[in-house]
């Protein structure tokens, strides 16, 4: 089976934002980036799947340059190779735009199954797998809780709220956003660094695959979320602040 | 012109959320002089008990929820009622297929929607960025149909005169080849052993803590406040603490009265599923984590110091 994972690179969860001149989006000097980590796991569930049926593992990521540390550390944990979409400010595009990069990048390829993640950890749309199902003319599902081959089919446990599950069926080519959690995270081996050098990563650009970015979409401005409660913050050392929370904890909110 | 609330309803039971999607199509209504209209997918007896205009959308097809039977519908529908506006409730279903839904029509689903502005005509929607810890505006740059979802809990839902709708039935043209998936009926996993809910006191554990071998800093300060012991999404993920144990819009959604969030920032997917606890206490380095914004005290600064001096000022105060 080949299974394309589409994998983005996003800020750190920890980094420091701070918003950018044009008041739209955050300078990302001085930021430290990482696999989104939803993405991880849909990578992980791929490579489980490779190593019980066999196959082969293609990492689809469109980013700038330096997103190339995001593919080149899902090759060392055991992808193939790599397809990079190069494009410099992808802030620009939106999720449908985005959506076609990865889309007509991914056409060639033939695939039997896509896996995504089911959100990114900057945007947070959470759609990048259901749109690129339907320009891409496949089915799909999200939220996938566990994945089992068939003949010619993939059978998926879905999650649906307040503990409930449902099973379904899809024929392939399918794709599937992935839950997180569906498998343990594993981490790139140093043997797995050393083959990922000679692994192949294919480069192109966005007017190589004749896409423009026109949003439907746009950001018209960015800024610090409004405090919907006042927080007291107690401050000293870890002792004083303690004992501060639990006067307060007993005697103004009463509650222990 | 119209703004078009999508409700949900499975097994013939609303989904609460579709009420506070139809108070949101309400309010951006009045402000942009748009009516409302409402639909319904297959819960054609459940229709009338809606409000105002309501499109009951029946078919065979319809009656087990699949993305391609759902999204053929409903640009069926939507070719057929040219809303300017079309509003979902931002449930698991939703996620599954209005993106799609939109893509049909060139557009992006504006997912997840807290809240909206009206400037000189325009509507702006505001949606969370970086797990919460940025709000942004978007706007729509192309003309109708365009398509958001609302978060659970960002509008009220208001008094409606429910009971009293109009309905219309719509039948979309579907065809079973179209259906490529092929569906079970959900079930649920065996009892849940641990009743969050039930808790008045929760100690609440997230990402901070690095490591599993840390754990028991933070349940020696539930056991110290004989607190039940529960953890973000994360945690469960990585399987260090069982999934019965998770807070949040994928596990249980909890009000107690005193809830300890440590090492948790505070990711909306976790706020859901606690903010309604009635005093808040967040425990973390990062002073701009979210989870300050919903906590009523916080404590800036290292777990591992501060979360056994907690512990131990607690005990003292026991018996004191």
């Amino acid at each position: 089976m080949k299974i394309l994972v589409a994998v983005k690179q996003v800020p750190a969860r920890d980094a420091p934002l701070r918003i950018d001149a044009s008041g739209r989006w955050i300078r990302e000097d001085g930021l430290s980036f990482e696999i989104n980590e939803p993405d991880a796991y849909a990578l992980e569930a791929a490579l489980q799947l490779k190593e019980k049926h066999g196959g082969e593992v293609v990492v689809v990521s469109a980013g700038p340059a330096r997103a190339a540390q995001a593919i080149r550390e899902a090759l060392a944990k055991g992808a193939d190779r790599a397809i990079h979409v190069e494009e410099e400010r992808l802030e620009n595009w939106d999720t449908l735009g985005v959506a076609r990069l990865l889309a007509r990048a991914m056409e060639g390829e033939k695939a039997d199954l896509i896996l995504t993640g089911l959100q990114s950890d900057d945007l947070g749309y959470g759609q990048t797998g259901c749109v690129l199902a339907e320009l891409l003319g496949l089915p799909h599902s999200t939220i996938i809780m566990q994945v089992e081959q068939l003949d010619g089919a993939v059978q998926v446990k879905r999650e649906l709220e307040d503990g409930w599950f449902q099973n379904l069926e899809l024929p392939l080519p399918a794709l599937l956003a992935v839950q997180s959690g569906i498998g343990k995270l594993r981490y790139a081996t140093l043997m797995g660094i050393k083959r990922a050098r000679t692994k192949e990563i294919r480069r192109v650009t966005a007017a190589e695959l004749g896409v423009e970015p026109a949003p439907a979409l746009e950001i018209a401005r960015v800024y610090l979320p409004p405090k919907s409660k006042q927080t007291e913050l107690l401050e000293g050392s870890p002792k004083e602040a303690a004992q501060k929370l639990v006067e307060r904890l007993r005697f103004v909110a009463r509650v222990i | 012109m119209s703004i078009l609330a999508i409700l949900e309803q499975r097994n013939g039971v609303w989904n609460r959320m579709s009420w506070e999607t139809l108070s949101a199509a309400r309010q951006i209504g009045r402000e942009l002089g748009q009516p409302v209209e409402s639909a319904v997918i297959g819960g054609a007896s459940l229709a009338a008990q809606a409000a105002g205009r309501v499109w009951a959308v029946e078919h065979p097809l319809l009656d087990q929820y699949t993305a391609d039977a759902y999204t053929a519908a409903l640009e069926a529908l939507i070719r057929h009622a040219n809303p300017t506006l079309v509003l979902f409730p931002h449930t698991y279903q939703v996620r599954d297929y209005a993106a799609k839904l939109a893509a049909r029509f060139g557009r992006v689903l504006a997912s997840d929607v807290i809240g909206h502005r009206v400037e000189g005509g325009e509507l702006f929607l505001v949606r969370q960025l970086f797990q919460g810890r940025l709000n942004a505006d978007v706007r729509f740059t192309l003309g109708p149909p365009n398509f958001a979802s609302i978060q659970a809990g960002a509008y009220r839902a208001e008094a409606l005169e429910l009971g009293a709708a109009e309905v219309s039935t719509f039948t979309p043209p579907l065809e079973p080849g179209a259906v490529r998936a092929r569906t079970s009926p959900p079930f649920r996993e065996s009892q849940r052993g641990v009743d969050l809910a039930a808790a008045s006191v929760i100690v609440s554990v997230g990402r901070g803590i690095k490591d599993q071998a840390n754990l028991p800093v933070v349940e020696k300060l539930a056991q110290a406040l004989g607190a039940e012991f529960a953890a973000s999404r994360p945690i469960c993920d990585n399987g260090w603490l069982p999934m019965e144990r998770q807070v949040g819009s994928s596990g249980q959604t909890v009000a107690p009265k005193l809830y300890i969030a440590v090492g948790i920032s505070g990711a909306i997917q976790h706020l859901v599923g606690m903010k309604g606890s009635k005093t808040i206490v967040a425990i973390n380095k990062d002073p701009s984590a979210p989870i300050f914004e919903v906590a009523d005290y916080g404590i800036v600064g290292d777990l591992f110091e501060v979360v056994p001096a907690l512990a131990e000022e607690i005990e003292k105060a026991k018996r004191s």
